[in-house]
Order: structure tokens, then C-alpha cells, then sequence
């Protein structure tokens, strides 16, 4: 049975990316607690409105956890209370009637405020264009079942592959480094056999770009806690290692194992 | 004034058809690729996918998408899998079979050679993604698995967990992101294009807002693409992503292209049921649940027990007691509507009574809970994060929602509108799924589109145009369009009146979904079509749009997509209301057999429908494109 939550909210109001920015503080009265996070601020935003205030912005799309466009700090906790959850999949039977709730963008210096609690996070493609593909031009592919993947590589890769590319590993992080993020998408095609010839460019390649835009790791692990996919730390171990043999690697071998 | 509607489809049999026209149709040579410029807007699953493709060949292409990154578009939240002919399984399928199966999947309202080319490169959409290493489900000898799905009488859908749509489009988007990288595709993310821009009757670029900035601006190209998905919004609620919208389409449709079936579209039978108000869209529960779960609902109108608390002989398993050969395995469609009939009946479950239930516990008893949590864990996860109950004790409850939208923008069967240089491909066009589209085939429609149609059909169009430039941005049409926008942003800021553009939406979302959805009847169309309109009136009269049109404004964004919803139902209405049969999705009360099946009439209707634009409070005009069946005999479906 449905019940309902009165609480207050203090969210991040910022007109611009210029704009100076401050909290705000919101009665959220007869909140049922059904409703998805994003729902209750829909509600809250239309409230807004009717008084004439101009809503907080906020990003979503799918609603369903899967494409990333979500994303913010509730209670300084990158996604919220909930493990394994993004934001859209967070619902108020989490809280309690008479909650206080801080919401802010996620905070980090690669990820701008663009307004209220939407930031840029285009840091993250540049990542991607750097090297996380496998160059093979339509119409140039085999068979499909003429390339095996080792059914155990293949569930690891895709463990990899499940990142939604949401960035609270970056807000989380107290570095605001994004070695999880770049571990997921890197080991996602190391793994694959179809990822061999260019493992070690890609490495390099967008490790190097990671590193133009991102703090750096330094092992805390808060990614990790945050990630609504549970990525697992162990990618980050493994970016490193190939990070590292790439420089050594002599290219003209690959073709030996 | 448009002449008779042309399919361009070649003269010769089906098989070796697109061969042919392959070979027919002119080229473009590798060092002239270049000195052609294609616009492609959208970069979900069909305009990633092209956008890469005609990067590669050397094109010069400009992608625009609203969102942040062509890694996020609707299509990323598909689940179940991906269809294509490979028949791995040594099952009988083949190319045939699968244009066979769509053909009459779509309740033969699609066009034959399009259905075929398009079975016939699916497979090389699964070499393809597998290529770039899209991580599609194996078996323990390392080679691809398949699954039977939504019904098919054989395994021949990849998939890649519960997220092939995510997989897949995160190996389009790499290749997209290849082709930035390599400087042949100029990427505008967070660009929303609000006008297509015609001159000499051809189309020629486009007028885009900045999201960020506000700012209004043109571009121009050889060719233009739209691949900006499917109108399911207008139902206010539906499985659509929250972004999803017909504005792009629609603005062409104003320009002159045309828009076919608007009435088509399909209802998916399990997806979690509304909470309240407040609930801002649908979650869809995957279809394959249904292969061990019941469907029941009370007897009694006046039930109140808890599901546990109901007796055998009080339950109501409607759809096993109806069709007893097919039972709860019924196609989407018959499984939506008999659920709104026994909810109707006022037997639904929940405490809105507005669902059905989806009950495992039989399953559980016969293959023990692990079994079923192995099979179906992480959807049994995500409905308890929604709805807060454990599915493993007492039964889902589900309810049809809005899913996907088969008509769109009118093409031939090179993919090109009525409008020369415009093309449209996935879900923004109606070219393949007839009336009902057929589970794990809007990838496959979307990627062989994007992938290995449209980068050949436009070159044919673009070889004749070497040594032309494209029309110059400062050209009135592109500075008349711009001014047009600016205008109507300001003046949608000045109506401040009482109510949100959320609280239309939603109230027109009601109105579609009453009487453009599961069933539809002469009454309730036309009633339809008057309350739609007193409803826009008073929305252009008393939305209430605060801030600027100078920066990120995301009522200003929503307020001229409803606009454009509003519109495009009524369109649907009328549609819905020509249609004096049933088919496929489009259900007409009127137009049933005796077993409450789809009735066609091919006499009268056995033809698209196709709209065309005549200025607003104008009635449009209704062409028809009629349709042929030489391989697949048109029959009457029944499931009983
Ligand atoms: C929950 C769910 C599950 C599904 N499961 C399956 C499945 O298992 N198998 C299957 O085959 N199909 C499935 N489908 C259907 C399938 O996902 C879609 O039909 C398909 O992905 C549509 O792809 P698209 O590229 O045509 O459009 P989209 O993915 O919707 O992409 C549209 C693109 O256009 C851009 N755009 C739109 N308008 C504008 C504008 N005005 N200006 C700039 N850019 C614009 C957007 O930014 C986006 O990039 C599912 C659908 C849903 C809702
Ligand atoms: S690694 Fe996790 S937290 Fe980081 S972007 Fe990917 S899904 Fe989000």
C-alpha cells in the first residue's frame, strides 16, 4: 500500500555555467512513495511552475537505469542510498515522511554545470574517439561463428560492456579520476579476440586521453561503490597492466600469439 | 500537389531483387565521396549506424542528436535480443522464412521487397556487430546462442543478455566515434533540429536549436537523413525513453513529406501498470516472462483478497480458457486487448485495479525458485525496485503500454520521402513492419537501414548532383526559417498562462490512449478528433513556459514537441477513422471475426495510407500507395 512522504529538499540552483550558484530549499509535501527520485522532482517542478518559478533542470530519458543520462548527488552520494541503482531506479520507499535530501550535481571539474543539476560530461567521448572501437569498416566482417569467443571471456567482457557511461565513478571519486569508466570500455574490447590487433594502441591511446581530462587514481575504490552496474574494480587493475605492457610491447610480434 | 505515390521498387524476383539493384543504381567514385556532404540527424541505433557507414565510404557527414552523446538514444533500452536469418541453429529457418514470417507478422500491410532485402541483410548485421565486438550471448563452444522469441517457431534472435539494444548501439556508436576521430563525421551533440529546409522542392539542410545556448542555426547538405525514432510519446505514457518525440519528422511532414499509417501502433502486453498521476512512463517487463507465467485475473468484480488468499476455481486464466492451443503465448496485440477487456470489466488487480496478473508460482513449484531466478533474476530484481514487491511470492501485475509506433514518414524503397534528398530510416519511417511489428526486429530494421541500405541508396541519388554546391546558409530559406523559430520561442514565452506543458501532455496522453489505443471505433474517433482539438486550443491559449530562450530550457524543449504531438494525434485519428478495418495493431470494434480476431477488409484497404500536409485547421490529403502480395498469400490469423 502506498503511503506519502512530506520532506524537504535543498537542490543546486545555478542559471548558467557561469552562474555563481546556491542551495534552495523545497517543501516536498504529499510525496507518494511509488514514485520514483525523478518522479517526486517531476512533482516538485510542476509545483514550481504553477507558482511561477522556473523549475530545476535535471537530465533523464530511459527511466530504466540503462542509458546514463541520470545522474546526481543525493545526500552526497553519487545515484543515492540505494547499491547498484541509478538515480531513475531510485523510488521514495528509500526515505522516510519528514527526510531532509541534498541534491547536487555531480562535482567535478571535468564535468561543468550547465545548469542546476546538469553537467557535461563530453570528456567521457573523448575517451571513446581516443581508441575504444575495433576498426572494421561495414561490409568487411566474417561470419559471425568464424571468430569463437571463449564463453568465459565473452561474460567478462560483457561485465565490462554493462557500463552506462553515467560518470558517478568521476563524481564520487575524490581525484575525480575516471579510471573506471575508461577500464570498462577498454577491457570491454581487450578481452575480445576481435580486440587483439589493436589492444595495445588502444591502451595507450585512451589512457593518455583519460589523463588529459581526469584526476588520477589513487585506489580508493568510491567508483566502485558508486556504480549503479557494480563494475568491478579488478577492470582498473587490468587497464593498468596493459597500460604498462603496451609501452614495452613490440608491435611487428603481435601476430606471434 | 503530389502525383501518384511511387515505391521505386525494381521490376524482378524477389530473391535476387536488391542484387540487382545494387548493380543498377549509380555510384559515386571513391575520390568524389567526399566533395558531398550528407546531413544525418538522430544517432540512436539507424543514424549511428549510417552516420559511421557513409563516414567510411568518405562522405562528408554532419550527425546531430539532442542528447549529451550518441551513446544515449531510445534505442538503447532494448532488451530482448535481435533477429537475423543465420539459422546457427540448424532449426529451418532461412531468409525466407524470416521475410516470410514479418510479412505476415505485420498482418500484410508492408511492402514485399522491402520486407525481403530486409531478412536478407540480417545477417550481416550479426557479422557486423559481432565484428566490432558486441558481446552477443554464447555457448559453452564459444559460438553464438539464439533464443526463440515472441512467438517464432524457430531460434534466430542474438542477444546480449537483457541489453541488446545497449550493446548494440554502444558498437554503433564506436563506430561512429571511429569515424569523429578520423574527421570524415562532424558530430553537434545536444542540437535539436527544429525545421527541414526545401528549396526547388528538394531537401537541403536544416535549422537546429543549441540545447545549451539557445542558439538558432542552419545547415546545409546534398542530403538530408532523419533517424529520430518513433512518435510512441504521444501517448503521454508509454516505454518510450522520456526524450522521445516526433518534432523532426513532423517538421519535414509540414515541409511536404509525407506521413503514412499514423495509426499504427503497437501495444506491448507486458510492461508494468501506472502507479498514479505522478508516474512519468512505463517499464517494460520482457515478453519472454510469459513463457512460464500465468495470466489470470478474479472471477469476482468485488475481489479484495490478496492474490495467495484466491482459490483456483476463483481465478479467471482468461487467455488459457480463450485460445486454448496458444494460451498465454497469444500475439501481443490479442494479449493487450483481452487484458483491457477483463480490466474494462472492472477485474483488474492492484490497488487502481488497472493491471493483470502474471503469476509464477506454478512455475516455481514445478522448476523450483532458483531455476526461475537463473532465468528470469534480473527482471524479477527490477520490478521489486518499482513496484517494491517480491515477484517470487505473490504474482506480477502488468498492463499494455504504448511500445512501438510502425507508421511514420512515407519512403520508397530506396529509403527516400516523396521529398527529393530526404531520406528517413528506423523507427522515424513505416517501410517494413506492416500493420504489427514482430519481436527483436526494430534493431534489425534499424541497423540493416542504417548499415547496409541507405549508404547504397544514396549515393544513387547523389551521383547525378556532382559539381553542385549546397545551397548557400544564407540563403532566405535558411534565414526566413531561423527568424520563424526565434519567433515562435518567444512567442511561446509570452502566452504565460496557468498550466505546465507536462499537464498537457498528459491530458492529451489520455485522450489518445482512450481512443486511439487497443480499440478504436467510428464513435470514439471522431470524438476523438473534437476533444483533441478544444484540448491544443486551450494548450496554445494557457501553457505557462518561465525562463529564456537564450539557455538551457527544458519546458521551452517539451512545449514545441507537444505542440507537435498535438498535431500528429489528430492526424492519427483521422487515419485511425479512414481505416474501416482492423489490422494488425489498429484494432476497429467494427471490423472483427466472430473469435475477436483483426479483421481485415484487403478489398477495400489493402494499401498505405500516406498524408500529406495542407496547412493547419486544413483536412490533409489521403494518398495511397496500394500494396501487392506475390509470395506471401494474405490469410486470416487465428489463434484459437
Ligand atoms: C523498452 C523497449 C524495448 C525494446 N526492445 C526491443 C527488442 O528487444 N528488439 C527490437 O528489435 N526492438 C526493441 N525495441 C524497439 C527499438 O528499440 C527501437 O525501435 C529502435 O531502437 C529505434 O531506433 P532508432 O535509431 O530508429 O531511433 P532512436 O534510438 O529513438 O534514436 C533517435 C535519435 O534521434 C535523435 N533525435 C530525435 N529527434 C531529434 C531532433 N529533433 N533533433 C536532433 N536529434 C533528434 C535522438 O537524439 C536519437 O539520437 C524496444 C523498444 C522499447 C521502448
Ligand atoms: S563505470 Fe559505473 S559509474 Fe562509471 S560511468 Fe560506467 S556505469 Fe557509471
Amino acid at each position: 500500500m502506498s503511503n506519502t512522504l512530506n520532506l524537504t529538499l535543498k537542490v543546486w540552483r545555478q542559471d548558467g555555467p557561469n552562474g555563481a550558484g546556491r542551495f534552495e530549499s523545497y517543501e516536498a509535501n504529499g510525496i507518494a512513495d511509488d514514485a520514483s527520485f525523478l518522479e517526486m522532482l517531476d512533482v516538485v517542478n510542476e509545483r514550481l511552475i504553477e507558482d511561477g518559478q522556473e523549475p530545476i533542470t535535471f537530465e533523464s530519458d530511459c527511466r530504466e537505469g540503462i542509458c546514463g543520462t541520470c545522474g546526481i548527488m543525493i545526500n552526497g552520494k553519487a545515484h543515492g542510498p540505494q547499491k547498484g541503482t541509478a538515480t531513475c531506479q531510485l523510488h521514495m520507499r528509500k526515505f522516510s515522511d519528514g527526510d531532509n535530501i541534498t541534491i547536487e550535481p555531480w562535482r567535478a571539474e571535468s564535468f561543468p554545470i550547465l545548469k542546476d543539476l546538469a553537467v557535461d560530461r563530453s570528456a567521457l567521448d573523448h575517451i571513446i574517439e581516443a581508441g575504444g572501437y575495433i576498426t572494421v569498416n561495414t561490409g568487411g566482417a566474417p561470419d559471425a561463428n568464424l571468430i569463437p569467443v571463449p564463453k568465459e571471456a565473452a561474460d567478462m567482457a560483457f561485465d565490462a560492456a554493462a557500463c552506462i557511461g553515467c560518470g558517478a565513478c568521476v563524481a564520487a571519486c575524490p581525484n575525480s579520476a575516471a579510471q573506471l569508466f575508461t577500464s570498462a570500455k577498454l577491457q570491454h574490447m581487450n578481452l575480445l579476440p576481435q580486440g587483439q590487433p589493436e589492444r595495445w594502441d588502444r591502451a595507450e591511446n585512451m589512457v593518455e586521453t583519460m589523463e588529459m581530462f581526469f584526476g588520477s587514481c589513487t585506489n580508493h575504490g568510491e567508483c566502485h561503490e558508486a556504480c549503479p552496474k557494480e563494475i568491478s574494480l579488478d577492470f582498473i587493475a587490468f587497464l593498468n597492466r596493459d597500460y604498462v605492457k603496451a609501452k614495452i610491447k613490440n608491435r611487428k610480434l603481435l601476430g606471434q600469439n | 500537389m503530389i502525383g501518384e505515390l511511387n515505391s521505386n521498387v525494381p521490376e524482378g524476383d524477389i530473391e535476387g531483387l536488391w542484387t540487382q539493384h545494387k548493380f543498377d543504381m549509380k555510384l559515386v567514385n571513391p575520390a568524389n565521396k567526399r566533395k558531398f556532404k550528407v546531413i544525418v540527424v538522430g544517432t540512436g541505433l539507424a543514424g549511428a549506424s549510417a552516420a559511421a557507414t557513409m563516414g567510411e565510404l568518405g562522405y562528408e557527414v554532419e550527425a546531430f542528436t539532442y542528447h549529451d552523446s550518441p551513446r544515449r538514444a531510445h534505442s538503447i533500452a532494448a532488451q530482448g535480443g535481435i533477429n537475423g536469418a543465420k539459422n546457427y541453429q540448424n532449426d529451418g529457418d532461412s531468409v525466407y522464412r524470416l521475410f516470410y514470417d514479418t510479412v505476415k507478422g505485420g498482418d500484410f500491410r508492408s511492402r514485399e521487397a522491402n520486407v525481403y532485402r530486409l531478412a536478407e541483410v540480417s545477417v550481416n548485421i550479426i557479422d557486423q556487430a559481432t565484428a566490432q565486438g558486441v558481446p552477443f550471448a554464447r555457448d559453452y563452444g564459444g559460438l553464438l546462442d539464439n533464443r526463440s522469441f515472441g512467438g517464432a517457431q524457430v531460434s534466430r534472435t542474438f542477444y546480449a543478455r537483457g541489453q541488446t539494444g545497449q550493446q548494440l548501439l554502444l558498437g554503433a556508436y564506436s563506430a561512429l566515434m571511429r569515424q569523429v576521430h578520423e574527421g570524415t563525421v562532424a558530430l553537434h551533440t545536444r542540437k535539436e533540429m527544429v525545421d527541414l529546409i526545401v528549396k526547388d522542392d528538394k531537401a537541403c539542410g536544416i535549422v537546429v536549436r543549441d540545447v545549451i545556448t539557445g542558439k538558432v542555426t542552419s545547415h546545409s547538405a546534398h542530403a538530408v537523413v532523419l533517424a529520430t525514432g518513433g512518435y510512441g510519446n504521444v501517448y503521454y505514457l508509454s516505454t518510450n525513453a522520456m526524450m522521445c518525440n516526433v518534432t523532426a519528422a513532423w517538421r519535414a511532414h509540414r515541409k511536404g513529406a509525407l506521413f503514412a499509417n499514423p495509426c499504427y501502433t503497437q501495444i506491448h502486453p507486458t510492461c508494468i501498470p501506472a502507479s498514479d498521476e505522478f508516474q512519468s512512463k512505463l517499464t517494460l517487463m520482457s515478453e519472454s516472462l510469459r513463457n512460464d507465467g500465468r495470466i489470470w485475473v478474479p472471477k469476482s468484480h468485488d475481489e479484495t483478497r490478496a492474490a495467495a488468499d484466491i482459490p483456483e476455481d476463483e481465478r479467471d486464466y482468461y487467455l488459457e480458457r480463450k485460445y486454448p492451443s496458444f494460451g498465454n503465448l497469444v500475439p501481443r496485440d490479442v494479449a493487450s486487448r483481452n487484458a483491457k477487456t477483463v480490466v474494462d470489466e472492472g477485474r483488474g488487480v492492484g490497488e487502481l485495479k488497472n493491471g493483470v496478473y502474471l503469476d509464477f508460482a506454478d512455475a516455481i513449484a514445478r522448476d523450483g525458485e532458483d531455476t526461475i531466478r537463473a532465468k528470469y533474476g534480473n527482471l524479477f530484481d527490477m520490478y521489486e525496485r518499482i513496484t517494491g514487491e517480491n515477484p517470487y511470492q505473490t504474482p506480477m501485475r502488468i498492463y499494455p503500454a504504448t511500445h512501438y509506433t510502425m507508421g511514420g514518414l512515407w519512403v520508397d524503397y530506396n529509403l527516400m520521402s516523396n521529398l527529393p534528398g530526404l531520406f528517413a530510416i528506423g523507427e522515424c519511417n513505416f517501410s517494413d513492419h506492416g500493420a504489427n511489428r514482430l519481436g527483436a526486429s526494430a534493431l534489425m530494421q534499424g541497423l540493416a537501414d542504417g548499415y547496409f541500405v541507405l549508404p547504397y541508396t544514396v549515393g544513387n541519388y547523389l551521383a547525378p548532383l556532382l559539381g553542385t554546391d549546397p545551397v548557400d546558409t544564407s540563403d532566405p530559406v535558411f534565414t526566413e526559417a531561423e527568424a520563424e523559430v526565434n519567433e515562435q520561442n518567444q512567442r511561446w514565452l509570452s502566452i504565460n498562462g496557468t498550466k505546465s506543458v507536462d499537464h498537457y501532455h498528459r491530458e492529451l496522453g489520455k485522450l489518445v490512449w482512450n481512443y486511439i489505443g487497443m480499440e478504436r471505433d467510428k464513435n470514439g474517433l471522431e470524438k476523438a478528433i473534437t476533444e483533441i482539438a478544444a484540448l491544443e486550443e486551450e494548450f496554445l491559449a494557457n501553457v505557462r513556459v518561465l525562463g529564456s530562450a537564450d539557455t538551457l530550457n527544458q519546458s521551452l524543449e517539451k512545449v514545441q514537441r507537444v505542440a507537435d504531438f498535438f498535431e500528429l494525434a489528430l492526424l492519427k485519428a483521422r487515419d485511425a477513422l479512414d481505416r474501416e478495418e482492423s489490422a494488425g495493431g489498429h484494432f476497429r470494434t467494427e471490423s472483427q471475426t466472430e473469435e475477436g480476431e483483426a479483421k481485415r477488409d484487403d478489398e477495400r484497404f489493402q494499401h498505405v495510407a500516406a498524408w500529406e500536409w495542407t496547412g493547419k485547421g486544413n483536412d490533409p490529403v489521403r494518398h495511397q500507395e496500394e500494396l501487392t502480395f506475390d509470395y506471401v498469400l494474405p490469410s486470416q490469423r487465428s489463434y484459437k
